[in-house]
């Protein structure tokens, strides 16, 4: 793919030392004899070996004084590298990479701010439990700890938010570590993992290529669950009258979306999901309640309050999702089913706790209930909640444009195997909200971490997954907003050059939106640092970048807009100018309780 | 958008938006129409702090209490990091942190006095089986044995006095200087309280604690599935 020129970010502390290309380093193409398969003869060299071998296939990355031996091994691998424009764009590709492709994201950053900036990627995906392998350049051993030319304590920084997090010790390992890390990542419950690496560890002369990668030991948890708990889970699944599924982010990472169908379709019972969990069940389904939570359906919402049997897959209990926990599900018998036992009534008590793989757990579950539970009257009441609660909004002729309009004609114009990504805001809820997920990795965007300007970098990752895996038809579509487009905005750079087909709809309504909603819900109306009026032209800035942009005011523009975009081979802007002053409904008050959620303004 | 009237339209659930762009009658209760908050039924049930289901059984929430964790780790560099990262992160109430060598060359004992509810201590050991380095960890029963060290300086107006104190709890004098005497103590944590108590009557100038540390008794091992072994024996629970 991208140029592997050393462009180095900064002046390199070493300038004066040998490159790690000279002939000290290449001892194969001295000799006469032909290197073995896989054969290495530097740190660096054994370090892509291993990433070669554990299947990696794209690294997003910047290059850098300290991770250059890195990159020139990368030069004649068979990685392609994607140049980012930032190293937080890194991550979030990798990230995103990973979600699509259901295999690990790979990402680079140099030592210092290299690394720094691939701190809130990073943070990201550990926050949501994406797969993802952060590699970071580091001083050399010898300066490590002294304050050197670009140095950061990467491995103190990252250790709250990685899985793991390695400091290669010599040229020796370091490619065995590459290769542990790399399986750790995706081993039990999903994560980032991250290897800092000494210049001197990636420079130093070594013969030892990689061995097998595995991920370490008691790190690959029992995929089943405990027989007898399974079968007591059973029992409440069919003693229960008003039981729900819950189904969070853990049923997509571990592929597991059709036990889930399998499961709910064959007792009949009503499912939601949480936000990381959209695509996991069709939303376009009978039994489908959609997504729980603050920006949730009123009906999901109603649903969780009021079951008295929540059979809860993958998911952590957020409070994003739980509102109050006094009032979440309160008189639900909690089957709760999990990889990782410490998410076990973490927030919530699990009555019938069952740890292991989510598709293992759910066809034991299949297999172990024996009698639908009788909750024909319970289905009827959730169809009932589904009328008097729909997702609606107005459309008056005088009014701007609605933004949920524009997610639903994109909705309407593409397949079901669309990619949406998002960043983070008001523009994100209308995506989850207004969109109609049938499959899973189709929707990809920040949870836990809520981090602005995911979206546009999250859309090269997923792009280039979707090309890997043979699925270059598939439309990828980012919703941003106009906040968190000019935060990562640079990455469209990427897009161009890479001449990645996305397509980017900025929901612009020249304001922070989701901050001016709860400025104006709970802190009277006063708009401090909101108030975004001095937005550029972003179509222009589309243009500039050598993408093609477009502007839409009215409604009578956006299926035009849409068609043109999509058909567009390669990266797309439309700045959607629409109501600054919508805003996300129904919203459970932070705290609150699911079934008291606001359907109005004035309800806040 | 014109020439059309103002309404409103469907969104989502079989709702689409119109290819010509514009927007279609919609029947459906719009927000303001809905139910509000107060006028839905709402179940009467409630969970506590815990995310206990509150019933006659569970209602009273849980007592914070002592509890000593003993974890068996692997000395990588910054696994002392990692463990009191991981609490301090999570806010657990942690009283003291003891680490040293075990009888197996590259693992490491650290034991961990919490003050917690029971939720609260099953947090921490699952949250600390996380960590890569953590080869086992679990509570040491009540029944186990447990031990202090504490070194103590005092004001030596009275040097036979607390020469006295010092054998009543079997303490040893380190150093007595014209006007300080520092002692060392060991035991139990009630025991060093009680040592401490009658201390206090000569002036306790400065004071250091190691923190508990624990060993359960007889064959019963000290982290969970932890084989107890002598010197050279590996004691990880895979063996």
């Amino acid at each position: 793919m991208s140029d592997t020129a050393a462009h180095p970010r900064e002046d390199d502390p070493e300038g004066s030392e040998e490159p790690a290309t000279g002939a000290d380093d290449a001892p194969a193409a001295e000799s006469d004899e032909t290197p073995a398969a896989g054969a290495v003869s530097t740190g660096a060299e054994s370090v892509v070996a291993a990433l070669e071998a554990a299947g990696a296939e794209t690294a997003f990355g910047v290059q850098g004084g300290a991770i250059m031996p890195v990159y020139d091994a990368l030069y004649s691998s068979s990685i392609d590298h994607v140049t980012m424009a930032h190293e937080q764009g890194a991550a979030h590709a990798a990230d995103a990479y990973g979600v699509v492709s259901g295999e690990p994201g790979l990402c680079l950053a140099t030592s210092g701010p290299g690394a720094t900036n691939l701190v809130t990627g990073i943070a990201d995906a550990d926050m949501d439990s994406d797969s993802m392998l952060a590699l970071t350049g580091q001083v050399p051993t010898e300066f490590v700890g002294n304050d050197a030319f670009q140095e950061t304590d990467t491995i103190g920084v990252t250790r709250p938010i990685t899985k793991h997090n390695y400091f290669a010790s010599g040229a020796d390992t370091v490619g065995d570590t590459v290769g542990e890390a790399f399986e750790l990542s995706r081993a039990g419950r999903p994560g980032p993992t991250l290897v800092d690496l000494p210049k001197d560890v990636t420079q130093d002369e070594t013969d030892e290529t990689p061995g097998a990668a595995a991920p370490p030991a008691g790190t690959d948890p029992d995929p089943n669950a405990d027989a007898d708990a399974v079968e007591a889970a059973a029992r409440a699944i069919e003693a229960a009258e008003r039981p729900v599924c819950l189904f969070g982010g853990g049923v997509i990472k571990a592929e597991a979306s059709d036990a889930a169908r399998t499961f709910a379709r064959t007792y009949g019972i009503p499912v939601t999901t949480t936000m990381p969990g959209i695509g996991s069940f069709p939303e376009d389904d009978e039994l489908c309640l959609s997504w729980a939570g603050m920006h949730g359906t009123g009906y999901a919402n109603m649903a969780i309050t009021h079951t008295d049997c929540l059979i809860a897959v993958g998911t952590r209990f957020d409070d994003r999702l739980t509102g109050g926990i006094d009032t979440f599900a309160p008189e639900a018998e909690v089957v709760h089913v999990d990889i990782d036992p410490a998410e076990i009534s973490k927030n919530v008590h699990a009555d019938h706790p069952l740890i292991g793989d989510a598709g293992r757990v759910l066809d034991q579950l299949t297999a172990a209930v024996r009698e639908a539970p009788d909750a024909e009257a319970w289905r009827e009441r959730c169809a009932e909640w589904k009328e008097t609660y729909p997702l609606t909004y107005a459309t008056p002729e005088d009014e701007p444009l609605k933004p949920q309009f524009v997610v639903e004609a994109f909705d309407e114009a593409t397949d079901d195997d669309t990619i949406v990504t998002t960043g983070v805001g008001q523009h994100q809820m209308w995506a989850s909200q207004f969109w109609t997920y049938t499959e899973p990795r189709t929707w990809i965007s920040s949870h836990g971490l809520g981090t602005m300007g995911y979206g546009v970098p999250a859309a090269v990752g997923a792009r280039v997954a979707a090309d890997n895996m043979g699925e270059p038809d598939r439309d990828v579509v980012c919703f941003d907003g106009d906040g968190s487009f000019l935060m990562t905005m640079q990455e469209l750079s990427v897009a161009v050059r890479e001449d990645l087909d996305v397509t980017i709809a900025v929901l612009n309504n020249e304001y922070i939106g989701m901050v001016r909603q709860w400025q104006d819900a709970f802190y009277e109306g006063r708009h401090m640092a909101s108030d975004y009026t001095w937005m550029p032209e972003f179509d222009k800035l589309a243009e500039a970048f050598g993408a093609l942009g477009l502007r839409v005011d009215d409604y009578d523009e956006v299926a035009p807009a849409i068609e043109e975009a999509l058909d567009y081979d390669g990266p797309a802007v439309i700045d959607f100018h629409v109501d600054p002053e919508e805003n996300v409904l129904p919203m459970v008050p932070s705290g609150g309780a699911n079934g008291k959620f606001a359907t109005a303004e004035d309800q806040l | 958008m014109s020439g059309d009237s103002p309404d409103s339209r469907p969104a989502t659930d079989g709702g689409s938006a119109s290819d010509a762009g514009v927007p279609e009658a919609d029947s459906r209760p719009a927000p303001s129409e809905q139910p509000g908050p107060e006028e839905r039924d709402h179940p009467e049930g409630r969970r506590n702090l815990e995310g206990i289901r509150i019933d006659p059984v569970l209602e009273a929430e849980h007592e914070s209490r002592r509890a000593v964790i003993s974890a068996l780790v692997e000395d990588e560099p910054g696994v002392l990091a990692r463990v009191s990262g991981l609490v301090s992160r999570r806010q657990f109430n942690i009283e003291s942190l003891t680490v040293g060598p075990t009888t197996v060359d590259g693992h490491s004992r650290i034991t961990m006095v919490v003050e917690e509810t029971d939720p609260g201590i099953d947090q921490i050991e699952k949250q600390m089986a996380k960590l890569k380095p953590v080869i086992s960890v679990g509570e040491v029963s009540g029944n186990a044995v447990t031990a202090e060290l504490v070194l103590l300086k005092v004001e030596a107006d009275d040097p036979a006095a607390v020469h006295a104190v010092t054998e009543m709890y079997d303490g040893r004098t380190l150093d007595a200087g014209p006007r300080t005497i520092t002692v060392q103590l060991t035991g139990d944590e009630a025991r060093i309280d009680d040592a401490l108590d009658a201390f206090r009557q000569f002036g306790i100038i400065e004071i250091a604690r190691t923190g508990q540390t624990a060993l359960a008794r007889g064959d019963v091992p000290t982290a969970p599935g932890e084989k107890p072994g002598t010197a050279g024996e590996p004691t990880t629970h895979d063996s």
